[in-house]
């Protein structure tokens, strides 16, 4: 992001008193809260966090190594704000908008300070087709027209909290971020871009309720706990329990239209791995390389911290003025801890009063003004978006007591649980059956029943209920063995089985299997169920489960998530677990 | 250069010197005895007032009466070439009595973080000849994959047979090592450096020597300058280096002793709360850099305190490396070299250096298969010793014999048996091939056809 002085106001320059680390004091300095300043000689991003008579305490985005008291800080009179407008899907940003594809150009393979670049190219011209025409009244938020980004579409709006004009002049043509596309009659004058100060959501007309899923192809999300279009979620759980991965999963292969990607606080490695696939991967929906819809936000874990705390704002302002336009836009953020701990370690240098295991008292306050800025909403100009928003949550120690995860349940719709144990035996995705929840079914309940099955409700009650019976039943069989069982319990256990092998695993990084469409979900449930029914009414014939267990047929039944054209191979197998249950029977 | 006579306070590695002109954060601070010898230090706190500055070594010595020099810079290695094969302390200073390095750059230990887009994505399969590495949990160059143990187990061992025995299967290009050691004893660092020697990889070596008694705050530079050094190796030398860093357990007791000294806030069990950025400062700095040519590849050791895997040593650095191997206690009562426990062991780059092409396509499957088994098997043993093998299915059975064959022919191996991924790989289908073939769901049919033993058509690498 580049850093623009206010021209209008004459502001007083001050002086650094004290540097410690990536917060630093100042004096004589005029400034609000949340300015944006110019820190030292080399002009140091930083933003006013604190101020105390005639000091001002100062956030440093860079690195304040060389920095001495005494030289000067001026302030720009801006908020911490972000550009808005064609060229930001496919790129990668850091904490602050400041593209880090630019700054290798101008600096070379490492990260080094006191360099600047803006958001968007200001040299590039866009073809821009006007959609209102000289005369037409126009409100904050209406739609100007359209420049073709990539396969999307950029809508260019008027700005929220705009006044009300009449369109005298509309341009089209190619034209850079920064010419005038659009004139009013009382003399506005608007280019493509616009600045929107991160801290501050934008304004929306109306806020709806979600009523429809977020479509993920990964079978424990859609099928047991769902999110909505609109909603949010947190994935919490210990490391290497599969949140990136989820998250990752999320990003290529749900329905949304736009994704805001935000590595925060997390590896340099996991960026470019998305980096590099993400533009030989195809949107399931459009066929298009998945990079065309993203934007990503890379603030890895060894870069400045005040700049990780900015990055979920960076993030979120992209995500709604995507959103603005009508755009379904799912927004991930990895890893919410780490923007919770810049927030402890920025906090802990203020020498403010520690709330709980040293976070802020303020931590809940920011985590859930932070989801609220998710939602289904009637934008200013009329139109459905949404943004949904799901952060992973990394417990220290993996123990979920803690303030940031206990913090974020109380805030978010849905929760998926990682489990160590499953991940630790290769049970992907790792996420607890018994503990997860999503609060969206009964809202989503209309969709699936129209959409996918009416009877897909039930199958997923039915599927519920087998777990929660498995896991009573685990508990006595680790008391006296699963012979001891009764009949019917021990092919319950069996069911359970296959509904946790077939159903729930789903292996990422099968070509096949890494994505699931609903159908497939619902063809795949429905199979377990047959079986269940086979095998119960066999057991009641008087079938043994041990000659239950030889049904050929079940141990083909996984090999079907493998099959993209599974349709007749699974009818063949459906067809041999019938014929074989009936020799059972007949032999009974 | 000025020299102040103003010191006004000294607590534990922390210096305070007054009424100083403008001082520089971070700048690097000379101290002067009476005695004529300086001690370093780094500013961590400057101000009109006060400048508070962290000394590197004990300060025994220091006083009011001491000099001090503001040198205007930041720390900064020297670098060159001819540091292959030398033998420094944990300050960089050499110890082994040959000259002065040469330096052909002086770089800020700090390092940069490199630019995410900058990044090569790691892919070239090492192969280090340990099956539960190579076959279920592989390393790949540019990775950062820590060994967390605990007190008196050998990981020293492990990582001394991944150094001699790693390599980049189909390229002649050895690693050279760049070891540092902080805070362990003389003793250990024997073990190291003879190894090094019997095996002529001192050669190819730098290490940085911090042992036991030396001074404790001197390990928060130790690493930095073994790092800037692999980084000089690696992206200006275009070497591919791997990195051993042990204790980190030591690192971060050292960084929890200079919190308290500062009487900061502790975080969870008194480490401070940027410990997390700290250690990540560390080990990002492992990868590659598109367009150039070497890698920096990283082994961390920690020792668990208590074994503990929650403890905040090992459950920060999980957070930031990209996996762990984790060595266990019970796998070496049981007499199993080298006792590398899988199942909470991981490599998250693993699928990036395997599969076709690369090792066998098979691969993947294979080990999660493995893992499903192990897992299962291991589970049981719990209820065998509840209700008794009679009262196990089967099935479970079967598992139960699984576990103990993986723990003794697939995990178990000798001190020098260097395996090739190939003996691994059909290792692991021959104990695969233990259990009915319908149990193996992690597996598509295809896979299984070519190379189960059983139906083993072609299981040659392609
Ligand atoms: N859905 C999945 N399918 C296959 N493997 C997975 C899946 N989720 C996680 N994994 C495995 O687990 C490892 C750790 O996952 P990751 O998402 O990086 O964990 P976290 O972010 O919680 O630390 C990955 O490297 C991968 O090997
Ligand atoms: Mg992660």
């Amino acid at each position: 992001m580049e850093v623009k002085t206010k021209q209008s106001k004459e502001l007083k320059e001050g002086v650094l008193k004290r540097i410690a680390g990536p917060v630093v004091t100042a004096v004589n300095l005029d400034a609000h809260m949340y300015d944006v300043v110019k820190v030292g000689k080399e002009e140091l991003m930083g933003e006013v966090i604190k101020i105390q008579g005639n000091d001002v305490i100062i956030q440093v985005y860079e690195d304040t190594s060389g920095i001495r008291p005494g030289e000067p800080v001026t302030n720009t009179g801006l908020s911490l704000a972000v550009e808005l407008g064609p060229g930001l899907l496919t790129s990668i940003y850091d904490g602050i908008q400041r593209p880090l594809a630019v700054l290798v150009d101008k600096m070379g393979n490492f990260i080094e300070r006191g360099v600047t670049a803006p958001g968007l190219s200001h040299e590039k011209k866009w073809t821009f087709k006007p959609l209102v025409k000289t005369g037409d009244k126009i409100e904050a938020g209406a739609i100007l027209g359209e420049v073709q980004e990539t396969n999307i579409v950029h809508k260019v709006m008027l700005p929220p909290k705009e006044k009300p004009g009449v369109v005298k002049t509309i341009r089209s043509g190619d034209y850079t971020v920064d010419e005038i596309i659009c004139i009013l009659e009382d003399g506005r004058e608007f280019p493509m871009i616009q600045r929107w100060p991160v801290r501050v959501p934008r304004p929306v007309k109306e806020k709806m309720n979600p009523t429809i899923p977020l479509i993920t192809g990964q079978r424990i999300l859609d099928g047991l706990f769902p999110i909505a279009k609109g909603g949010t979620a947190a994935i919490p759980g210990p490391f290497g329990s599969g949140k990136t991965v989820t998250q990752q999963q999320l990003a290529k292969w749900s329905d949304a239209e736009i994704v805001v990607y935000i590595g925060c606080g997390e590896r340099g490695n996991e960026m470019t791995e998305v980096l590099t696939e993400f533009p030989h991967l195809e949107d399931p929906k459009s066929g298009k390389p998945l990079m065309e819809r993203t934007v990503l936000i890379a603030n890895t874990s060894n870069m400045p911290v005040a700049a990780r705390e900015a990055s979920v704002y960076t993030g979120i302002t992209i995500a709604e003025y995507f959103r603005d336009m009508g755009y379904d836009v799912s927004l991930m953020a990895d890893s919410t801890s780490r923007w919770a701990e810049a927030m402890r370690e920025i906090s802990s240098r203020l020498e403010e009063m520690p709330g709980e295991e040293g976070y802020p008292a303020y931590l809940a306050a920011r985590l859930s003004e932070f989801y609220e800025r998710a939602g289904l909403v009637k934008t200013l100009n009329g139109a459905r978006g949404s943004v949904t928003v799901i952060g992973a949550v990394s417990p220290p120690g993996g123990d979920f007591s803690e303030p940031v995860t206990q913090n974020t349940l109380r805030i978010v719709k849905v929760f998926w649980a990682l489990d160590a144990k499953l991940s630790q035996r290769r049970h992907f995705p790792a996420i607890n059956w018994l503990n997860s929840y999503s609060l969206y079914l009964e809202s989503l309940h209309d969709y699936y029943d129209k959409e996918v099955s009416p009877d897909w409700n039930k199958i997923r009650s039915w599927a519920m209920e087998v777990l929660q019976k498995e896991a009573e039943l685990q508990e006595i069989v680790q008391l006296v063995g699963s012979d001891a069982l009764p009949e019917s319990e021990q092919v319950t256990i069996e069911v359970a089985r296959m509904i946790r092998e077939i159903f729930l695993q789903q292996n990422a990084y099968d070509a096949v299997d890494t994505f699931c469409d609903m159908k497939k979900q619902y063809d795949l449930m429905k199979a377990i169920k047959l079986f269940a029914d086979l095998a119960y009414s066999a057991q009641i014939a008087g079938v043994s489960p041990t000659q239950i267990n030889t049904v050929k047929a079940k141990n083909e039944l996984p090999q079907v998530k493998f099959i993209k054209e599974y349709k007749s191979e699974l009818a063949k197998i459906e067809k041999q677990m019938d014929d074989e249950f009936n020799a059972l029977r007949s032999a009974a | 250069m000025k020299e102040y006579r103003t010191i006004s306070k000294i607590a534990g590695p922390l210096v305070f010197v007054e009424k100083t002109e403008p001082i520089a954060y971070g700048e690097l601070v000379n101290i002067i005895l009476a005695d004529g010898s300086t001690k370093r230090g780094q500013v961590l706190d400057t101000s009109d007032e006060l400048v508070v500055v962290q000394i590197f070594e004990t300060t025994a010595g220091i006083g009011r009466d001491s000099g001090v020099r503001f040198t205007g810079e930041t720390i900064k290695m020297p670098v060159g070439r001819d540091m292959l094969g030398r033998i420094l302390s944990g300050g960089g200073k050499p110890i082994d009595g040959g000259p002065e390095i040469v330096p052909e750059k002086r770089l800020d230990i700090t390092g940069a973080a490199i630019n995410p887009y900058a990044r090569g994505m790691p892919a070239d399969f090492i192969q280090t000849g340990i099956s539960t590495i190579d076959g279920t949990n592989t390393l790949v160059r540019g990775q950062k994959l820590p060994i967390f143990s605990g007190a008196g187990l050998p990981h020293n061992n492990v990582a001394l047979q991944i150094a001699r025995q790693a390599k980049v299967p189909g390229s002649t290009e050895s690693f050279a090592v760049v070891f540092a050691a902080m805070g362990i004893t003389k003793e250990e660092a024997n073990h190291f450096m003879q190894d090094f020697e019997r095996t002529g990889a001192l050669e190819r070596a730098v290490v940085f020597l911090n042992l036991a008694d030396d001074p404790a705050v001197e390990r928060i530079i130790t690493p930095r300058l073994a790092l800037t050094t692999a980084e000089y190796l690696a992206f200006e030398l275009g070497m591919h280096v791997l990195v051993i860093l042990t204790d980190m357990t030591n690192y971060c007791e050292a960084l929890r002793q200079i919190g308290a000294a500062r009487e900061e806030v502790p975080g969870r069990r008194g480490y401070p709360g940027y410990m997390y950025t700290d250690l990540a400062c560390l080990y990002e700095r492992a990868g590659m850099i598109k367009g150039l040519k070497g890698s920096v590849t990283q082994i961390p050791i920690l020792t668990m305190p208590g074994d503990d895997i929650t403890h905040p040593i090992p459950d920060l650095t999980g957070y930031i490396t990209e996996g762990q191997i984790v060595v266990n206690r019970d796998l070496h009562r049981k007499g199993i070299y080298p006792p590398i426990n899988v199942l909470p062991s991981l490599s998250r780059l693993m699928n990036l250096g395997i599969g076709k092409g690369k090792t066998r396509e098979d691969h993947k499957k294979v080990s999660d298969q493995m893992y499903a088994g192990y897992a299962e098997g291991n589970d049981l043993r719990g209820l065998v010793a509840i209700v008794g093998k009679d009262a196990l299915s089967e099935r479970d059975r079967l598992l139960l014999e699984f576990a103990d064959l993986f723990e003794n022919r697939f995990v178990r191996q000798g001190l020098d048996e260097d395996r090739t991924i190939e003996d691994t790989l059909n290792l692991g289908w021959d104990l695969l091939s233990t259990l009915p073939v319908e149990q193996l769901t992690r597996i598509d049919r295809d896979t299984i056809n070519k190379y189960h033993p059983k139906f083993r058509t072609g299981a040659k690498k392609e």
